[in-house]
């Protein structure tokens, strides 16, 4: 994707188009790759949107049998399948993990750190009620009495932090301790930049967040 | 023996794992009533033993038995969940009567419950700058090619494009179409994309 697809958008803006799509390719890559739901980019989304916005409007005063007028339209298709796509992974997880999802965020938003926005964490509050409901309604209360209780913790599903993923580091990165599960032996690597690696997710885990390393 | 009904019904589930079931009111009812013979059961012999622990264990068997059926009990409907969620993607808001035919009552309501919420998230997005929300059910595939060649399968009648124009839609007609536009006439059996 080159700038010049976007350049009927960025005008006098100091973060380009360019710029912002590149960070939104960053993070839908990173949440497709990583097991966990990833903070959330909405300021990077709603940029994008309004620059969606502001392109459609520039292709329809081009005449319909332009050349360019395909060739947007077509690039402005592919970023809306990124953002939908990005948007529908992140609700995904959600409704996988709901309930740790929801717990781990209640603490989130008390320490103003949130992972959701504000209508992702509606949403999961109502998917938790609604299976609560509806697996009330059909099993717990017609079963007998000290079974009728539905375990929010015995529902949950956690993500798997121990799963393997592909990497790229964008910045040197010393000390990363690998934990050594069965001894207590734990390894000590230093990463450089650009350089590829296969690692486990929870020690990298925060690097993902804060952007230090890209999942590939 | 314990717990046999609900093996057969999550086995009878897992059969189709791409399709979904008529739901099996039956058997969840019978399920259902062995877990109350189990408890009575249950119930009788611990009144009974307070000071005698021989039949301790008789209890705790039972006891199992009955977590294991509400346990598998519980999979069958979350499994269920999950494919009914699939069907929101697929077919939008309305559920084909032959589908709907397949989910119990409950499932239903979890069901509109479900595609509200969807639809209210939806709504919300990108409402800060002025947009009406995105449908997310949309662009479901990557896009490859601007326009496709579709195939009409009914008599539909007209379409109105985005840019005005406007084209019949008749049956066993070929058109030459914007992707975006055709996708969910696509999905509701109405074009037919030729490959």
């Amino acid at each position: 994707m080159d700038a010049e697809d976007i350049e009927l958008s960025d005008d006098e803006e100091e973060i380009t188009a360019e710029s912002v799509l590149k960070t939104l390719q960053n993070a839908w890559q990173n949440e497709r790759l990583a097991p966990e739901i990833l903070p959330h980019h909405n300021d990077m989304v709603e940029c994008m949107l309004g620059q969606i916005q502001h392109m459609e409007r520039n292709i329809n005063k081009l005449p319909k049998t332009d050349l360019r007028s395909c060739i947007h339209k077509m690039e402005l298709n592919r970023i809306k399948y990124i953002i939908c796509n990005y948007l529908k992974t992140r609700l995904g997880k959600i409704e996988k993990y709901c309930i740790a999802i929801v717990n781990e965020e209640k603490q989130r938003i008390e320490a103003g750190t949130n992972y959701l926005t504000p209508s992702e964490f509606r949403y999961a509050q109502e998917y938790i009620t609604n299976m609560e409901s509806h697996l009330k309604n059909t099993i717990l209360n017609h079963v007998p009495g000290n079974m009728q209780s539905f375990e929010l913790n015995k529902m949950a599903i956690y993500p798997n932090f121990y799963c393997h993923v592909f990497l790229k580091a964008n910045e040197t990165i010393n000390g990363i301790i690998l934990e050594d599960l069965l001894g207590d032996q734990d390894e000590e690597i230093d990463i450089e930049e650009d350089s590829q690696h296969i690692l486990q997710y929870k020690p990298i885990a925060d690097l993902v967040k804060n952007g230090k390393v890209q999942l590939v | 023996m314990f717990g046999e009904k609900v093996i057969e019904l999550l086995k009878e589930a897992e059969r189709n794992s791409d399709t979904i079931d008529l739901y099996n009111d039956e058997k969840i009812r019978q399920i259902i009533q062995e877990m109350h013979i189990l408890f009575k059961m249950n119930m009788d012999d611990a009144n009974a033993t307070t000071e005698n622990k021989s039949l301790w264990t008789t209890v705790q068997v039972r006891h199992s038995a009955l977590e294991r059926n509400k346990r598998c009990l519980l999979a069958y409907l979350y499994n269920r969940m999950n494919k009914i969620k699939t069907l929101r993607w697929e077919f939008g808001s309305v559920l084909p009567p032959d589908v709907r035919e397949l989910l119990s009552d409950s499932e239903y309501e979890w069901f509109s419950k479900y595609s509200t919420n969807l639809a209210s998230y939806m709504r919300s997005l990108g409402e800060d700058i002025g947009y009406s929300g995105i449908d997310l059910t949309e662009n479901l595939r990557p896009p490859k090619s601007l326009y496709i060649e579709v195939l009409c399968v009914t008599d539909y009648g007209k379409l109105e494009l985005e840019d005005g124009d406007v084209i019949m839609l008749k049956k066993n007609s070929r058109h030459y179409l914007p992707t975006e536009e055709c996708q969910t006439l696509i999905r509701q059996g109405v074009l037919k994309q030729i490959i």
